[in-house]
């Protein structure tokens, strides 16, 4: 039994306690899927020990090492948040994909186009948060539709989050490769001019490329801790996504709860778009973000949909992404290895038995209830 | 008597919990042996080990004499021990053949083979005055013969040994009169059983021998005509029991719920409730008496908000109600201790604490300015904990490790300690033990007492005469009369619940 008694009286002890029964599984699960990796490694004629020394070199060796892997984070984070916040409120959201396409392309288009439409310059401090809060705003808008659509007519996110991830792309396909695209006569990609100077998110360290968009990311992670256990509407949140019945018997508006909750969902997500834009890329490029918005589903699941985990395991997929260049250097082993990696990672998370069984853990009675079958 | 089965020095250690300290217990050839205790008193864990889905930490399980180890329910099934649980296992869509056949499958030539199947199951029903057509789909079965596929389901495995975990809770009065005819037909037979319950008539009926269990313990076995209700009752808690609940008479007050022609759709769309009228004084305790299925659901969750209704109205504290939200009627005063407590009532997987606050969360001292307020849910629920005495190691223990009686209590401790002008109970003491039974139906005199008006509504007729002051009878959707609790006998209250006219008794008044 996970008491917690000492919530109150030696908070200290306790949060250590339950942080390290949180760990447990995904940190074995980190482990098994690495040392699998290894024998792929070893099958493939290569040296495993080696290459992992490669992807830590590559992924916290150096300090640009370290900046990058950051930048990596960056996204992951925002995008593993989206997924995660979902997850609390029952909710699956494949959507984060095109979520973050749309908030990209909206912080794009406010960050070349509006000081021009305006006939203004906008300061930075306004034109920053202007294209990063529309940005966010329109993956939240494109997020409630699926909401909507579940609250009030029964049809699954699931499906209809996919759906929408296909209008999505391609409609930012549409938009870049027509009416945004950018208008340099050397330009054959499908890609926006670049952004405003004064939509730019700085740089923190001169000489690297790490942006203010990482520790914003660190400071929306704790907001959204902030929100699903200390205020009301997280406390709501978090009723329908554990037992909607009783949510509604405690007199919670449900269907407004569910679309609440997508439409957060879709800010992360468009922040993660957003950001990329105008910290990172300042422009969006077809095809840049492909996989974000999946990764962002393994990352919310190996976090255990937790603000706090999601951290950690974006940056631990920011560092595997980012190491893995530096480990193909050394040891000629494909950067895909990675990949296999990273799906067995999921793969122990999600099928937590395995890895129970393999370590002998007792398995505690709680579960976590991740989203509901149809009709539910 | 040969002894069939015998458990001797059983511990079993559950963190926080001695769940079973030293028990020893025994089940002879043909016996009803029943099983008595409260809710965590430890008898489905030992049910449990002897069914193989707990490991003892010590003792011994013995089947026909011989030690036996069991892993898990395929070795206790193989030692012929068949159980039948509280929640049915059945697949509604498959037929009663398929159902039975499940997890042990006939095949011939690869394929699943039906008919033999049904023969054999037609064979057991026969034999032990079952009565079930293999052809049936369950879903369509009504519970008691469901009931019965899970037994069958056993006996086709050969099971000698039948556990039944409180077989009588999901059934009607007549419903557990056949029950009772099967179980003495099997024992005639030579099937041994072990009938968990907590209800102390049914025992006294049934048993051949009584063992009664509490803290983990086994404090007595007793022979029926050794003993008497008060006595069991006294051994079970471990105090004397007030059986019969004391009441004074009633002070009925200004009305406080007036229902008018209402009616409701349940989800199939069909009318369930056909348009019904009553009032709830303050004061009072109106019960509704039926058997269940009659509409006293959809009642419930109309009143409550939970459903739409298409017609009538309600009244409630002076104000309409009709097809308000749910939290619209919670703020005007009215406390629901919902039918499906773990469906309704309570977010299993939330601290108890915060189970406390489900429906008052947004509300100072809880919710200040939309930020909840940890040192006042904190306060309100040890505060609770004690007033109302619920069982827990801690207030933040997650609800779903409780015993359902201290579930319940969890809720009847948040509903009533709100101020609130009326009480409607949903079933409020299905499934618990004697000792909550009677700590919850002190609380709802108490509310009355206080001033509160209580719709009680219960498919437990012995629960309605004891609480009522006025009883309602209701029959497919509608109120077939309302009776003043002590004009009226139990057996025309029965009458009434199947479908009597009570033309020539007492005028219908609402």
């Amino acid at each position: 039994m996970q008491s917690s008694e000492e919530r109150f009286s030696n908070p200290i002890l306790g949060l250590l306690r339950a942080a390290a029964n949180a760990l447990l599984v995904p940190l074995l699960a980190v482990l098994t899927a690495m040392i699998i990796g290894g024998i792929v490694i070893a099958l493939a004629k290569g040296d495993p020990f080696y290459a992992y020394v490669g992807l830590f070199q590559g992924a916290f060796g150096s300090p640009k090492a370290l900046s990058e892997t950051a930048v990596w984070a960056t996204p992951y984070i925002f995008a593993g948040l989206a997924v995660a916040l979902a997850f609390k409120g029952g909710l699956f959201n494949i959507g984060a994909e095109g979520q973050l396409a749309f908030g990209a392309v909206m912080a794009a288009w406010i960050g070349y186009a509006l000081p021009g439409v305006l006939g203004i310059d906008l300061p930075a401090i306004i034109h920053i948060p202007l294209a990063v809060g529309l940005g966010a705003l329109t993956g939240a808008l494109w997020a409630a539709i699926p909401g909507f659509l579940k609250a009030y007519t029964g049809g699954h996110e699931v499906i209809n989050t996919i759906m929408m991830n296909y209008i999505a792309l391609n409609l930012t396909s549409f938009l870049l490769n027509a009416p945004m695209k950018d208008p340099n006569p050397d330009n054959v990609i499908a890609r926006t001019p670049l952004i405003a100077e004064s939509a730019r998110m700085p740089i923190i360290f001169e000489g690297f490329r790490l942006h203010w968009g990482f520790l914003l990311a660190l400071g929306v992670a704790f907001l959204i801790w902030l929100l699903l256990w200390k205020t009301t509407m997280g406390y709501e949140i978090r009723t329908v996504g554990a037992n909607p019945d009783a949510a509604k018997y405690a007199g919670i508006n449900v269907k407004r709860t569910i679309v609440l909750t997508m439409a957060l969902s879709g800010l992360l997500a468009g922040l993660a778009g957003a950001i990329e834009v105008t910290g990172l890329n300042y422009r969006h490029e077809l095809g840049f973000s492909i996989g974000y918005g999946f990764d962002a589903i393994a990352i919310a699941l190996l976090g255990k949909t937790h603000p706090a985990g999601v951290v950690l395991a974006a940056i631990l997929f920011a560092a595997m992404r980012n190491g893995a260049t530096r480990m193909q250097f050394l040891t000629q082993i494909p950067v895909d290895v990675i990949s296999v990696i990273q799906a067995l990672i999921l793969l122990f998370v999600a099928a937590d038995a395995i890895i129970r069984y393999i370590y002998r853990i007792r398995a505690r009675e709680e579960r976590v209830v991740l989203t509901r079958g149809w009709g539910g | 008597m040969t002894i069939v089965l015998e458990a001797k020095n059983i511990t079993k250690q559950f963190p926080g919990v001695l769940a079973n300290d030293n028990v020893d217990f025994d089940l002879r050839q043909g016996e009803i042996h029943a099983m008595l205790g409260e809710n965590g008193a430890g008898k489905t864990t030992l049910m449990n080990i002897i069914y193989g889905l707990y490991r003892p930490d010590a003792g011994q399980v013995s089947v026909d004499g011989q030690p036996i180890v069991i892993h898990s329910p395929k070795d206790s099934i193989q030692h012929g021990i068949g159980m039948v649980h509280q929640h049915f296992m059945l697949i509604p869509v498959f037929s009663v053949a398929e159902n039975i056949m499940l997890g042990d499958e006939t095949t011939r030539y690869g394929a699943l083979d039906r008919k033999t199947v049904a023969q054999r199951v037609r064979e057991l029903s026969h034999q032990y005055g079952l009565d079930v057509d293999p052809h049936a789909l369950v879903g369509q079965l009504p519970v008691g013969l469901q009931q019965r596929v899970e037994i069958i389901k056993t006996l086709y495995r050969d099971a000698k040994i039948l556990i039944l975990d409180e077989p009588t809770a999901v059934l009607t009065p007549q419903e557990a009169e056949d029950l009772f005819r099967i179980m003495r037909e099997l024992t005639e037979k030579g099937v041994s059983i072990i009938f968990i319950t907590h209800k102390l008539k049914e025992v006294l009926a049934v048993a051949d021998r009584i063992t009664v269990m509490r803290a983990g313990k086994v404090v007595g076995t007793v022979k029926p005509k050794e003993t008497s209700e008060k006595k069991l009752a006294a051994l079970m808690v471990g105090r004397e029991v007030i059986l019969k609940v004391e009441k004074g008479r009633a002070k009925p007050g200004a009305e406080v719920l007036k229902v008018d022609g209402l009616k409701v759709h349940d989800k199939r769309g069909l009318e369930s409730v056909s348009g019904v009228s009553f009032s709830v004084r303050a004061g009072e305790v109106l019960g509704i008496a039926g058997v269940q299925g009659n509409g006293q659901t959809e009642l419930v969750e109309a009143l409550t908000g939970l459903t739409h209704s298409p017609g009538g109205q309600v009244w409630f504290a002076g104000s309409d109600v009709t097809n308000r939200m749910p939290r619209t009627i919670t703020e005007t005063g009215m406390a629901h201790i919902p039918e499906d407590r773990l469906r309704h009532g309570l977010v299993l997987s939330y601290a108890v604490a915060d189970n406390m606050v489900l429906n008052t969360y947004y509300l100072p001292p809880f919710g200040v300015g939309g930020i909840l307020q940890p040192k006042a849910i904190d306060a309100n629920a040890r505060k609770l904990v004690q007033e109302f005495d619920v069982r827990t190691p801690s207030p933040y223990v997650p609800t779903s490790k409780l015993s359902g009686g201290n579930q319940q209590k969890v809720i009847v401790a948040r509903e009533l300690s709100r101020e609130v002008k009326l009480l409607i109970a949903n079933q409020p003491t299905r499934g618990l033990d004697v000792g909550s039974i009677e700590y919850i139906h002190k609380e709802i005199v108490a509310m009355r007492d206080r001033g509160l008006g209580v719709l009680l509504v219960s498919a437990e007729l012995d629960e309605i005469m004891a609480l009522s002051d006025r009883i309602a009878v209701m029959y497919r959707g509608q109120i077939v009369t309302i009776a003043e609790a002590g004009k009226v006998t139990r057996e025309q209250l029965g009458l009434w619940m199947a479908g009597a006219h009570p033309e020539g008794l007492s005028h219908p008044h609402t």
